[in-house]
């Protein structure tokens, strides 16, 4: 148990320093756990150290948490003047005095009166009958009336000091009072005791290991301050993807695990053939109005169209083919040419489907795509005029609904949906179609969480595809699931100009975590 | 997806029994529809809701409580498909004049006799003319309806099309009679009525109906005559529809007929309206024979992935209202009543066996279809970037594709002419005039809305731009950008351009500081570009194509932008990198 202020108050200037802040805290420390109740007046004056310090490192002690509680108190009581003090510091003149006369052979009177103070000095000395005058010689000679004396003074002094005495009333310091060695005081000064997370062991140290101490081997020997590890630490300057793309990711690499071929989905304008005609959608559909459809006014149209399926497209929508009798209805070849921005990715599917059909042997395949279609809706805090769309499909031979029921479970298993139920729906160019639909298990509900369904023959066959082929197909929006994965609740926050960079910075990694396997 | 109101009593009641709101919208999910939502009926003093269902968009024999409840019953095995008969009186007649192929070609028409209403059936005719005409009707551009009181106008009826100054009548409700123009003024002030105006509005003759007495009995499609305004009263109803479309025509007669002769005297049965055609063939409506078809039962099974047999085939899709026989164990003889207009195909018919066998009863089995799966590279290749840069410390935006013209063109100081941007024809807001040709604009109306986050703001973003491109199909294509900014207290162009010199360092480009055309990049600053502070920016040079631009942006933009500090970018087309 070093302590290094105890020396302080008496030893030399040269050695000793003021303590340093951590050393006064660790001895503050020490000193309230022996004594479970600490004076900070007292303390400061015992120890000679400044009584603000005393005060000020028992503040920064509150700081670091719970550690001590702080009572303020006043009394009435003495203190030295300043000139007390410096009677602390040198003596009293009188024994000051007393000490400048020799022992033996005394001293003449007018060279002992050249002593700073020594008529004061001398007048207290006499009639404390420490000395004697004789005066047969001229000049008079001072002498010892006594060996030995004891600087009361000072003792005195020093003892209202350290507020061993502090009563006002005292007979003892009535005379100090006189001699203005000693004034009334007010202190204000705290009574401090333990509090609930008090430790001794808070002691601040140094405050790093230094590459110097490592060199020095310093380190061995020094106290090191305590880490806080209540507080956060300071988060590294770092970049980020966006939250929706970092789910897109998990998407994609579900349908790669799946085994399915990424289709080229970069192609955001597409004609009406090719969004509408070719998926068996009627041109007085509604999905057609320039309601629901961004139109382009540059380029308008389309002339490059396959003229051979062109024309069974044509037939199938307006007379009925291959086994339809159609929507019987005058179908426009200048509908089919208007440009428009895609309203669905199944535009794609539709141009993979039919370069499949070109091939000179069918072969199956499987597809997806994740990207961004256009709808020319009313906004809300649900809707954006954008939006991602997932898809999937297989085509081969004679795949039943069945089969899509059986793929749909297990795309959403990996998704961590295992309770699915399907619903009969309608759709232009699905047929049977399904809505899907997953027990939400925090929502407790049932929740739609896409479409799905068997393209129509009136799609398929027009292409060239084999009458024995069918294409199963499921698609929905990557923002919704998002949406309810992060609880956000307007799109605006997610994606365009006013999206909050905050939360994308404080996003977490994307881990989609799929349901066990069934049994 | 229609919807359509139905007092749950009166749903019930049709029934012949009640179910509890859980279990009818389990009936709902079964079936194909969606009880979206339970409304209180204030004046039943909480004894009946409405139930508001969502019914499929090609089912228009289901968007009345008349049909919902009888497909719900067949459905249900508590009733049989009905059969519709015509009936023989000497038919009520109708002729079509030659002005009306100038405007809307096509009339048909039938009589419903000695029907009864009441307060609620009255109610679901006047509603499911309004559902027919917001939905197959195309707001009535397509087909209009028109129902009369037969007791109160004289047949035969014309129908012709005539100058709208030389038609005056009494609209329904009007207290006056009106010009068919100032009826156009009239009804523009309407609603309700007014966004049918513009379908006859320009056109130098509208078409009307009269009967033999010079009594108007509408102006289609926009309003009919009061004279034979109908009432929960009315006996005897006369449909017609005028229409573009004769098909769609037939359907919409044939909706109206099914669902409301049940009313009729004799029920199902229909007073059939000979029209004579402008070329005096004279054709009678409505034809509600049955379309009949084949179907083979395997095939039903191996589409749907079941195993029934013909008889339980059979059973299946008359609760869906399809009449079928057995002809042997693997033919069904499907007859398909008029009110389902909506089976096109064999694949329809198969649809209605899975739905009645219930898509939850079907096993489910794995497809066996084994293929390698493959990115598409352009992606792999910008997922790979997309990293590389957020690695670098950037963080990914995600904006729009669309965007208005100055955001292009006068934010930059540039002519939106000299842009080769797609155009939207029918944008709903001025944000959506354009596809980006840049991702820079997002990026910085990101910033702007995001001036309090800490400095500095480091953006970027990986995606597609839409460039007119006359060469294309399409007339435009995609390219694949990537687009960093930097925004601080001072431009921080070094960052920028640091972040340049690391993706090339990603994608193994080498620096070629002889500023050679044949490998490696470098930066031109021979170049002017309006979007930048001048001498401050350069185009980037991969192996002698210019694939961007990297620099300081113009102050002007800046401001226009709604920014206040410095800011410098990069922007460049990564397709060649592919």
């Amino acid at each position: 148990m070093s302590n290094s202020t105890e020396n302080s108050a008496s030893g030399t200037a040269s050695i000793t320093k003021e303590p340093t802040s951590s050393s006064l805290q660790n001895d503050l420390l020490l000193h309230l756990n022996t004594h479970n109740k600490l004076n900070t007046w007292s303390y400061a004056n015992e120890h000679n150290i400044d009584h603000q310090l005393v005060i000020g490192t028992f503040r920064s002690i509150q700081s670091m948490g719970d550690i001590v509680r702080m009572e303020q108190e006043t009394s009435r009581s003495i203190a030295p003047t300043d000139e007390g003090k410096i009677l602390i510091d040198n003596g009293s003149y009188e024994y000051n005095l007393f000490q400048a006369v020799p022992a033996d052979k005394g001293i003449e009177q007018p060279e002992l009166m050249k002593l700073p103070n020594a008529n004061i000095g001398f007048a207290k000395a006499m009639s404390n009958g420490w000395l004697e005058v004789d005066k047969s010689c001229k000049p008079a000679i001072v002498k010892r009336k006594v060996d030995n004396v004891h600087d009361e003074v000072k003792n005195l002094l020093m003892r209202i000091q350290s507020l061993q005495l502090s009563d006002p009333n005292a007979k003892e310091v009535v005379d100090l009072k006189k001699r203005k060695l000693v004034k009334d005081d007010v202190v204000n000064y705290f009574i401090v005791t333990k509090s609930a997370g008090f430790s001794t062991n808070i002691a601040k140290g140094e405050a790093e290991l230094t590459a110097d101490m490592l060199q020095t081997g310093s380190w061995k020997s020094l106290n090191f301050k305590q880490y806080n590890f209540n507080a956060k630490g300071m988060i590294p300057s770092y970049g980020c993807l966006h939250p929706l793309l970092k789910v897109r990711t998990e998407y994609r690499q579900i349908f790669l695990e799946m085994g399915f071929t990424e289709m080229p989905t970069n192609n955001y304008v597409e004609n009406s053939f090719w969004n509408f005609d070719a998926l068996f959608t009627p041109q007085k559909h509604p999905a057609r109005d320039a309601q629901d459809t961004f139109f382009l006014s540059d380029p308008a149209i389309t002339t490059k169209l396959p003229t051979d399926y062109l024309e069974k497209v044509k037939q199938v929508h307006s007379t009925g083919a291959f086994g339809s009798i159609g929507y019987q209805y005058d179908w426009q070849l200048e509908e089919a040419q208007k440009n428009v921005l895609r309203t669905h990715t199944t535009a794609v599917s539709t141009r993979m489907l039919y370069k499949l059909a070109q091939e000179k042997t069918f072969r199956p395949a499987k597809y997806f795509s994740i990207d961004k279609v256009f709808r020319n809706e009313n906004l809300d805090a649900t809707h954006l005029a954008e939006f991602h769309q997932i898809e999937g499909l297989i085509a081969d031979y004679n795949l039943t609904l069945g089969d899509l029921i059986g793929i749909l479970y297990e795309f959403f298993r990996k998704l961590g949906m295992t309770k699915l139920r399907f619903k009969p729906a309608y759709n232009p160019y699905t047929e049977p179609s399904m809505e899907i639909f997953s027990y939400h298990e925090g929502l407790k509900k049932w929740i739609e969480v896409g479409n799905s369904g068997m393209f129509r023959p009136e799609m398929l066959l027009p292409m060239g595809l084999p009458e024995n082929v069918s294409v199963i197909a499921w698609g929905l929006s990557l923002e919704r699931p998002t949406m309810i994965l992060y609880g956000i609740n307007n799109i605006r926050d997610l994606i365009g100009p006013k999206v909050d960079l905050e939360m994308c910075r404080e996003n977490p990694i994307c881990r989609v975590i799929p349901a066990k396997v069934e049994n | 997806m229609p919807t359509i109101g139905v007092k749950r009593s009166l749903l019930f009641k049709e029934l012949g029994q009640t179910y509890t709101d859980k279990e009818f919208d389990q009936l709902c999910f079964d079936y194909g529809l969606e009880l979206d939502d339970i409304e209180p009926i204030p004046e039943s003093n909480g004894e009946d809701v409405e139930y508001k269902i969502e019914i499929p968009a090609n089912r228009y024999d289901i968007l009345c409580l008349e049909g919902l409840s009888r497909a719900l019953k067949i459905f249900l095995k508590k009733a049989e498909i009905p059969k519709f008969t015509l009936s023989n009186q000497k038919f009520i007649r109708m002729k079509i004049l030659p002005n009306t192929q100038r405007i809307r070609p096509i009339v048909v028409g039938a009589v419903l006799r000695n029907i009864t209403f009441d307060a609620d059936s009255y109610n679901s005719f006047i509603k499911l003319q309004d559902k027919l005409h917001q939905n197959l009707c195309r707001n009535r551009t397509l087909v209009a309806i028109g129902t009369h009181d037969l007791d109160t106008i004289q047949q035969p009826f014309v129908y012709d099309a005539r100058e709208p100054q030389q038609i005056k009548f009494r609209s329904l409700n009007q207290k006056i009679e009106m010009r068919a123009d100032e009826m156009m003024e009239f009804y523009l002030k309407d609603t309700h009525l007014k966004r049918y105006v513009s379908i006859i509005q320009d056109s130098d003759v509208y078409p009307v109906i009269y009967d033999s007495n010079n009594v108007v009995l509408s102006l289609p499609p926009l309003i009919n005559g009061d004279h034979s305004k109908m009432s929960v009263k009315t006996k005897n109803i006369f449909i017609e529809c005028t229409a573009v479309d004769a098909h769609k025509a037939n359907v919409v007669l044939n909706t109206m007929l099914t669902m409301f002769a049940q009313y009729c005297s004799k029920p199902f049965e229909i007073e059939p309206v000979e029209v004579e055609q402008v070329d005096g063939k004279v054709i009678v409506y409505p034809d509600l024979s049955d379309r009949s078809q084949d179907v083979s039962v395997q095939k039903i099974n191996q589409r749907i992935g079941i195993n029934v047999n013909a008889d339980k085939a059979a059973e299946l899709l008359n609760r869906m209202c399809l009449r079928a026989n057995v002809i042997d164990s693997d033919t069904l003889r499907v007859d398909i009543p008029v009110t389902r207009a909506d089976i096109l195909h064999f694949c329809d018919i198969a649809e209605d066996c899975a739905v009645a066998y219930g898509f939850n009863n079907i096993i489910k089995t794995v497809p066996k279809t084994s293929c390698i799966g493959n990115q598409f590279e352009l992606n792999r290749v910008s997922d790979l970037l997309r990293h590389a840069v957020a690695e670098a410390g950037f963080m990914e935006a995600l904006t729009f594709t669309l965007c208005s013209c100055p955001d292009v063109a006068e934010k930059f100081g540039k002519k939106i002419e000299n842009i080769p941007a797609v155009h939207i024809a029918n944008p709903k807001t001025l944000e959506f005039q354009i596809g980006r040709t840049s991702l820079l604009p997002g990026l910085l109306k990101t910033i702007a809305n995001n001036q309090g986050t800490a400095l500095p703001i480091q953006l970027f973003e990986v995606s597609d731009v839409i460039l007119k491109d006359a060469s294309q199909e399409i007339g435009c294509r995609n390219e694949r950008h990537l687009c960093a900014v930097f925004y601080n207290k001072t431009p921080g162009f070094e960052t920028i351009h640091g972040l340049l010199d690391r993706v090339m360092t990603s994608l193994k480009v080498t620096y070629n500081e002889n500023r050679t055309n044949d490998k490696g990049y470098y930066l031109n600053n021979e170049c002017e570009d309006s979007a930048f502070f001048p001498g401050r920016h350069a185009q980037v040079m991969v192996c002698g194509a210019n694939i961007g631009v990297v620099g300081v942006l113009h102050p002007n933009v800046i401001e226009n932008f709604g920014l206040r500090l410095p800011c410098s970018i990069l922007e460049i087309n990564i397709e060649s990198f592919v």
